[in-house]
């Protein structure tokens, strides 16, 4: 089954999110910080991470940083969230290797198929 | 041989003379292959003591002799008007330069509108006042060469009626009119310097100080020994003493005052002066130099005035003392001596005749002849060059003129005075001259008429009361009207007008003359108007020593064709000088009209050669149109010293912009920390606004879609949305709140309030709260009552505030949250605390910045507590300071975490009073 990690430090933000994930047919894990996030990546090993940038203590851009220094997690679908609407934070976030970029707040359909569809391109990848 | 005999006297006079010619051909020569020896200042203040004539020479041993030490104030006066030369010449010279002026006649003239008729004025005067004068000299050559041959059979006594051709004093002015016309007329321009002529001059000032300075050593030192035995004699002459004392003056004070003044006036006024300080000056700054060296020179010449004086009273060497310098030595057989002071008058009167006739001669042709011959046209039409030829003519004719006219008042009158009266006569002519010389200087308002009027009045007052009766006293006219008045009007007598008695008859003769001249002067130019014309030329003139008015390019506004000026340039000037005057635009058709400045350049060329007035009346010839006028020129100047303003008004302007350059940027600087401050904060509001917005939207949604929830999660997401909501707006109210505390409009309705119970209000609404999330609530109140002046609803928000973060921050496990009261001095401070990690010493005041959020940390397990929008401790920092109060971090003294104290001043005593409003400003909180 595909798994789904949720970071954000909001609980009703990731209370949502994990409901729509499950509906959608994923198992999900959460975490609402930076360096939780990073140990339920490596404890876990998730299809895809929706990071929120705003964490207490490591921060979203530091975590996909990690994320992407790994060579075995480079490829890790990562969508960042964020309530700043700034577009340099979206642009920094590209850069960094972020897979899409999703602000707050969002259309929960939408959201869904930007996962399904990230999700269905690395399986695609993943079965060639 | 004798050093006496009649050839040797003459041999050595006339080599003299021929000495003079080899000097003043030297000069010349030098001067036109551009090596000028007279660009010295030392050469400029000895052609200044052209000054001491040979009635300095001889005349001032005669004076000191009849009435002592005041033959003194004839040199105190030049030498006053020297210490003011370094202004006043400095501002002649400038204005005589630029304007291309030839005398004072021309000067004046020029002043006052180049009005040909009071330039004819001043050459008259000068002719009739300074001819004298010049007789003067020779009576003095004649009468120190007859004592020199004749002694001591004449000793300066009377002239014997000779006929002019054995007269030597006639060949004398023969010959100088010679040298006068081969150096004085060399060349057209009249303005250009006489460099040759100057040199000699300068030489014969030499001369003469050596010859004096020679016969006052040996008087001292040969006849006496030394001025000691000298004064001893004297001292045993009671009859001496008189002489010594300051009594002998005639006129007594008044007369010193007179005399004083007249030298004064004469010493600026004197063709001759204006001739060499004037128009020979090469450079200003050399009058510098002479603004001392020339009154040195004087103090020199006269040093052994009076041991002469003195000792010919003493001396049986008898005779006129205005022979005694050669007398004395003539009187102990010396014969080298009384040979080199006969050489030393005769230079004193050489040098004096040779400028002043220059001077006169170039009035009488450019002032008198000239406008007579263009007025009544009778100058031929001749071609190029033509009448330039008939300038130099007329002013060769007059110098001979002018001598010839000397020899005869010599001749005819000069026996009735002597020599220092003649000087004297000569002297207060030229004081006329003064008046309108230095009031039209410095006083624009001097205008024509009124210069002309008091030239004409001190000129007949002068006439009347020191000429005619000089006629009267040689037997020309009967003298009966000197005593008795003319027709028997006694208040009109020559040495007593208007009553006026007991004065010496210079000091009376000016001032008349002079109150006369000044009055009209003044008074008529108060009362009548200026032509444009002469209110530029009083412009210039007052205003010549303005900065770079002398490039102020003033020319007419006419339309000139240039070959209309060519050609009347060409028959007055010649093809040379006109070619130099249009070498700067040589390239122009003759068709053309001429520019202004070429036709300033032309006028100034004429003024050279032909004096200023004539100068204007060509060239208004052959301009059609207006002259520059006054407006024209007062706006150049106005030109100028508005740009020189403008400068010194830039430079500060400039300076000002500076700093306010420096205070614009310190402000922009300031400015955009707020901007950046601000766009921080709207991005905050925005990021905080977003995440409830966040959740609602998402639950939402959700429950949108998923109509089939259970209702048991349906009921959770509900809640979140309602509570999400109840954040959004507390998050609004907060922001709205903050708003207003920072732009000063935050209402409050302060009463008089007890602060405990309201605190114990705060309690009871937080009690549940903190309860539901685990935190125990300490209370502990210290005073019963604590009357404080506040609003109720926001100091309660602040307690719920207080409790609410206390509860944040405390310990995660067992967290524990304390409220105490107490009086604290005048007021009282309720202190909430938790057990929290605390606070670092750095980060307590940090916490009442906008959206600070302390970083905590967190052990991973899912908060069920909200998190704070970062806006409750500003916000009730803000209020409290608004009371009057403060709000800051400190220790817990119990729980030891965080404490946070708010302190408020104790409300007044009295119960019956009206709420007193707080008095502290609306202010944002204090940060």
């Amino acid at each position: 089954m595909t798994k789904v990690l949720v970071v954000d430090d909001e609980p009703n933000i990731v209370l949502s999110l994990e409901f729509l994930m499950q509906q959608a047919g994923f198992e999900v894990m959460t975490a609402e910080d930076g360096e939780t996030a990073l140990t339920r990546v490596a404890e876990t090993r998730p299809d895809l991470v929706l990071l929120d940038i705003s964490l207490p203590g490591i921060g979203g851009f530091d975590v996909l940083e990690r994320l992407r220094a790994d060579p075995d997690l480079a490829r890790l679908p990562v969508i960042m969230l964020t309530a700043h609407g700034r577009e340099v934070e979206r642009e920094k976030g590209l850069a960094l290797g972020a897979d899409d970029y999703v602000t707050k707040p969002f259309s929960t359909r939408e959201l869904v198929e930007r996962v399904k569809a990230l999700l269905g391109e690395a399986g695609q990848e993943g079965a060639s | 041989m004798s050093w006496r005999s009649e050839a040797t006297v003459l041999a050595v006079a006339f080599g003299y003379l021929a000495l003079l010619f080899l000097i003043a051909a030297w000069g010349d020569r030098r001067a036109e292959r551009g090596r000028s020896i007279i660009g010295s200042p030392t050469i400029y203040a000895l052609s200044i003591a052209v000054y001491c004539t040979a009635w300095t020479f001889y005349g001032s041993v005669g004076r000191a002799a009849e009435t002592g030490p005041s033959f003194l104030l004839i040199y105190l006066g030049p030498t006053l008007a020297m210490l003011l030369a370094p202004f006043v010449t400095r501002k002649m010279v400038r204005i005589a330069r630029a304007q291309r002026l030839t005398s004072i006649a021309d000067f004046i003239s020029a002043r006052y509108g180049k009005s040909t008729g009071l330039g004819a004025l001043v050459a008259l005067i000068a002719l009739v006042g300074i001819t004298p004068y010049i007789a003067l000299q020779l009576k003095a050559i004649t009468l120190s060469h007859a004592v020199l041959v004749d002694y001591p059979e004449a000793t300066g006594g009377t002239l014997e009626n000779a006929p002019f051709w054995a007269d030597k004093s006639f060949w004398v002015a023969l010959v100088l009119a010679v040298f006068i016309i081969l150096f004085g007329t060399r060349h057209l321009d009249a303005s250009e310097r006489h460099e040759g002529m100057v040199a000699a001059i300068a030489f014969e000032s030499l001369v003469k100080l050596t010859a004096f300075l020679a016969v006052g050593a040996f008087t001292v030192f040969v006849l006496y020994r030394g001025p000691g035995e000298l004064f001893a004699r004297v001292a045993e002459t009671p009859a001496l003493l008189e002489v010594l004392g300051l009594a002998a003056v005639p006129g007594g004070a008044l007369g010193w005052v007179g005399t004083l003044a007249l030298a004064f006036l004469a010493f600026l006024g004197l063709p001759r002066q204006f001739q060499v300080m004037v128009v020979e000056n090469v450079d200003e700054r050399h009058i510098t130099r002479a603004a001392w060296l020339f009154p040195l020179y004087l103090l020199a010449i006269n040093l052994f005035v009076m041991p002469i004086a003195l000792a010919g009273l003493l001396g049986d060497a008898g005779g006129n003392p205005d022979g005694f310098v050669l007398t004395l030595p003539l009187g102990t057989g010396a014969e080298g001596l009384p040979l080199l002071v006969f050489i030393g008058g005769l230079s004193a009167a050489t040098g004096m005749m040779i400028v002043e006739t220059i001077a006169l001669s170039t009035m009488v042709s450019n002032q008198l002849v000239m406008p007579l011959l263009l007025r009544a046209r009778l100058l031929p039409r001749g071609g190029q060059g033509a009448l330039a030829g008939w300038v130099l003519g007329v002013r060769r004719l007059a110098i001979l003129a002018i001598l010839l006219l000397g020899y005869g008042y010599h001749a005819l009158v000069g026996d009735a005075y002597s020599l220092v009266t003649i000087g004297l006569v000569s002297f207060a002519a030229a004081a006329q001259f003064t008046p309108a010389l230095l009031i039209g200087l410095y006083w624009r308002g001097a205008n024509r008429m009124g210069a002309g009027l008091g030239l004409t009045a001190g000129f007949v007052l002068w006439a009347w009361t020191l000429l005619i009766p000089g006629f009267a006293q040689s037997g020309w006219l009967d003298a009966g009207f000197l005593t008795q008045g003319p027709f028997g009007i006694e208040w009109l007598r020559p040495y007593a007008l208007f009553g006026l008695e007991g004065w010496d008859i210079y000091t009376h003769a000016l001032l008349w003359s002079l109150v006369a001249n000044v009055g009209l002067l003044v008074g008529v130019s108060l009362f009548t108007r200026q032509s444009s014309l002469e209110q530029t030329q009083a412009a210039l003139f007052t205003e010549a020593l303005h900065p770079r008015l002398d490039q102020a390019s003033l020319g007419h506004a006419g339309h000139t064709p240039r070959g209309e000026l060519r050609a009347l340039l060409d028959r007055y000037l010649g093809a040379a000088t006109t070619a130099r005057v249009f070498a700067e635009e040589p390239d122009q058709d003759d068709r053309h009209p001429a520019s202004p400045a070429l036709v300033a350049r032309g006028e100034r060329a004429l003024a050279g050669a032909l004096g200023s007035a004539s100068a204007r009346v060509l060239i208004d010839s052959v301009v059609r149109g207006e002259a520059l006028d006054l407006p024209a020129l007062l706006s150049i100047l106005d030109t100028t010293s508005e740009t020189l303003e403008m400068n010194r008004r830039l430079e500060q302007k400039s300076r000002e912009l500076e700093r306010a350059g420096e205070a614009l940027r310190e402000a922009n600087e300031r400015l955009r920390e707020l901007d950046r401050l601000k766009d921080e904060f709207v991005a905050m509001v925005s990021h905080e606004l977003r995440t409830p917005l966040t959740s609602i939207r998402a639950f939402a949604e959700i429950l949108r879609d998923h109509r089939d929830l259970p209702d048991d999660k349906r009921e959770h997401f509900l809640e979140v949305v309602v509570r999400e909501s109840q954040r959004l707006s507390r998050l609004i109210e907060e922001i709205l709140d903050l708003a207003r505390l920072e732009s000063g409009r935050l209402t409050l309705h302060p009463e008089r309030l007890d602060l405990a119970e309201l605190a114990r209000r705060g309690v009871e609404a937080m009690q549940r709260p903190l309860e539901e999330r685990g935190i125990t609530l300490e209370v502990a109140f210290e005073a019963d009552a604590a009357p404080v002046i506040g609003d109720p609803d926001r100091l309660e928000q602040v307690v719920i505030n207080l409790l609410d973060n206390a509860g944040k921050f405390a310990d995660a496990t067992a967290p524990r949250v304390r409220l105490t009261l107490a009086r604290h001095k005048r007021g009282f401070r309720l202190a909430v605390e938790d057990n929290g990690a605390g606070i670092a010493e750095d980060e307590r005041e940090r916490v009442f910045e906008k959206f600070h959020q302390i970083q905590h940390q967190d052990d991973g397990a899912p908060r069920a507590r909200p998190r704070g929008s970062g806006l409750g401790l500003p916000i009730s920092r803000g209020i409290v300071a608004h009371l009057g109060g403060r709000l800051w971090v400190e220790d817990a003294p119990t729980l030891g975490g965080a404490c946070l104290v708010m302190e408020l001043p104790e409300a007044p005593d009295d119960d019956a009073a009206p709420p007193t409003p707080p008095t502290a400003p609306a202010s944002p909180a204090a940060e």
